[in-house]
């Protein structure tokens, strides 16, 4: 009674041909991940040291460390923050908590995701038009900064967008009901459960900033500096440049220190990672809805 | 006999004169004229879609959120319009308090969503600890709510049960004061026991606050109300107190959805 037929047996193999040809697909999409790491690791670590993280480049960069280009990513990122996560975070605010759902409203959604999809090339050449030349900042980490934080202002603005929409609207009518503004509203209430995923965007934003080269290479970062930046408006070196640098435009380099290079950038982008992943679980463990 | 007797004439506290409420170009109200007295219980029924959430939710101006709402006609609370420009919203919604058909306590402790439509209308002016103590107990003592979470006033309102959240969001809308609770099928997430327990407690609240309750329980509007409204289609068929509705009602449709004929 209970005996597979044979239906039942063609069904089964080739459920068992589905699950391993998509469990293969899977299989090779991880795969670059692994052979990336691996080679990075395996190539890059040895050059890691101390010195190799916090001396300057000696030697036309064959030797010494990449402290300038580390120290330049870090104020870049900083920067751009600055000026993208306020800027985002209010504009998602207004998009999602007060603008009227109209043809306008969606024209400026849709502008928004757009921009998001305009190459880095472009951004930069912007970057050049806009702020080196026409606000004549020059070449300087604050147009540099300032480009970035064009460019992800779209991740900021969606992610929070994203996280304000996933308040339920009960949230806001219980409010609403009792006389609050909308203000209040959002203050007290709304923005109260959207910062986990506010936090998320930005720190991912942080990750995709980092990496960046095109964005900086005309307006603001340089091949080489022999002195630190002393203000926003200096040129620095930057960890994405150099590594461009060290791996196709010094003749004699040796062979393992792009590797290193490239071991430290991806190694900052996956803290920032794993620390968004551990921020947002934490607080979502706290959530109870 | 006894409610007759207990209910002299008293003041309108909602009166509409020809409402007429579209979605769009759907007219979900029609010329509705309907004067509910101040203090006691009124139940409104009706299928679903006759119009009965809409009309409440006129009465607070909630409706308005949705761009394509238009109305004509005047809804007078209190004996103003609340319709007129010169009316503040913010005060409007704190004279009229709203229950939900779910429970809807913020993501916050007990405590302090008895106290969030106070600090709201109150900011600025610091009150006590002790005040705010003396607030939160009057809340919970007045909705029975009191004796079961007075040691845990801290933990998270959405970690209550439901017949508890609803109670507490009724709490929630007192220390504001309003005049008027409007309450939108109040026990629909609820069981039996929880139906029952708020019900008792709505039956509590009768003459402090004028309650206004959609509901598609027949019993309920039978059990928990003074006067009841049966609407049609978006027209009130009949507005008369509970017992004669439903024991001898005027209109052949009002029979009909009373029977179960319809619904």
């Amino acid at each position: 009674m209970f005996e597979a037929s044979a239906l039942n047996r063609k069904n089964e193999t080739r459920q068992k041909l589905f699950r391993f040809g998509l469990g293969t697909m899977t299989g090779i999409l991880i795969l670059p991940v692994v052979l990336i790491m691996g080679t990075l690791i395996y190539k890059g670590a040895p050059v890691i040291s101390f010195e190799f993280l916090f001396a300057s480049p000696t030697n036309g960069m064959t030797a010494g460390g990449i402290f300038p280009a580390l120290l330049g990513t870090v104020l870049l990122v900083i920067v751009a923050l600055l000026a993208s996560v306020p800027l985002g975070v209010a504009a998602a605010i207004y998009l999602s908590e007060y603008a009227p759902d109209n043809w306008f409203t969606r024209a400026i959604n849709l502008a928004i995701i757009n921009l998001a999809g305009v190459p880095s090339i472009v951004h930069a050449l912007f970057g050049v038009g806009a702020f080196v030349i026409f606000f004549k900042f020059g070449t300087s980490i604050l147009a540099a900064s300032l480009t970035l934080a064009i460019m992800t202002l779209p991740v900021v603005i969606v992610a929070t967008r994203e996280s304000l929409q996933a308040v339920p609207m009960a949230f806001r009518e219980a409010c609403w009901n009792m006389g609050a503004t909308r203000w209040q509203t959002i203050r007290r209430v709304v923005l109260p459960n959207a910062i986990t995923g506010i936090l998320t965007g930005v720190i991912l934003e942080v990750s995709r900033t980092a990496g960046e080269t095109a964005p900086i290479m005309f307006t603001g970062a340089a091949f080489f500096l022999p002195l630190l930046p002393q203000t926003v408006f200096d040129q620095t070196m930057a960890l994405s440049l150099h590594l461009f640098v060290v791996s196709t435009q010094v003749p004699g380099m040796p062979e393992q220190l792009p590797f290193g290079v490239a071991l430290v950038l991806i190694s900052m982008v996956l803290l920032m990672n794993s620390l968004s992943i551990a921020l947002r679980m934490y607080l979502r463990g706290k959530k109870k809805w | 006999m006894f409610e007759q007797a207990t209910t002299p004439i008293q003041e309108l506290a909602i009166s509409t004169e020809k409402l007429n409420l579209w979605y769009g170009t759907f007219q979900a109200l029609f010329d509705i004229d309907l004067s509910i007295r101040q203090g006691i219980i009124t139940s409104m029924i009706g299928p679903s879609g006759c119009g009965k959430s809409t009309f409440l939710r006129s009465v607070n101006r909630i409706n308005e959120r949705l761009g394509y709402v238009r109305i004509s006609g005047t809804i007078d609370v209190m004996g103003e319009n609340i319709y007129d420009p010169a009316v503040e919203l913010v005060q409007v919604r704190k004279q009229i308090g709203m229950v939900f058909q779910r429970p809807n306590p913020l993501p916050i402790s007990i405590r302090d969503n008895v106290l969030f439509g106070h600090r709201i209308h109150n900011a600025g002016t610091r009150t006590t600890k002790i005040e705010d103590d003396e607030i939160v107990e009057n809340a919970l003592r007045t909705v029975l709510l009191w004796d079961k979470v007075k040691d845990r006033l801290d933990q998270k309102a959405t970690a209550l049960s439901l017949e508890e959240q609803q109670k507490l969001c009724i709490a929630r809308l007192l220390p504001v004061k309003p005049g008027i609770l409007l309450m939108d099928e109040p026990c629909s997430a609820l069981d039996p026991k929880g139906t029952e327990a708020v019900e008792e407690l709505i039956w509590e609240l009768r003459g402090q606050y004028t309650i206004l309750i959609v509901t598609h329980n027949m019993a309920q509007a039978r059990r928990a109300s003074e006067e009841c409204i049966f609407m049609l289609m978006g027209k009130v068929v009949e507005h008369t107190e509970t017992g004669q509705m439903f024991v001898t009602p005027k209109h052949k449709e009002t029979a009909d959805y009373i029977e179960g004929r319809y619904g």
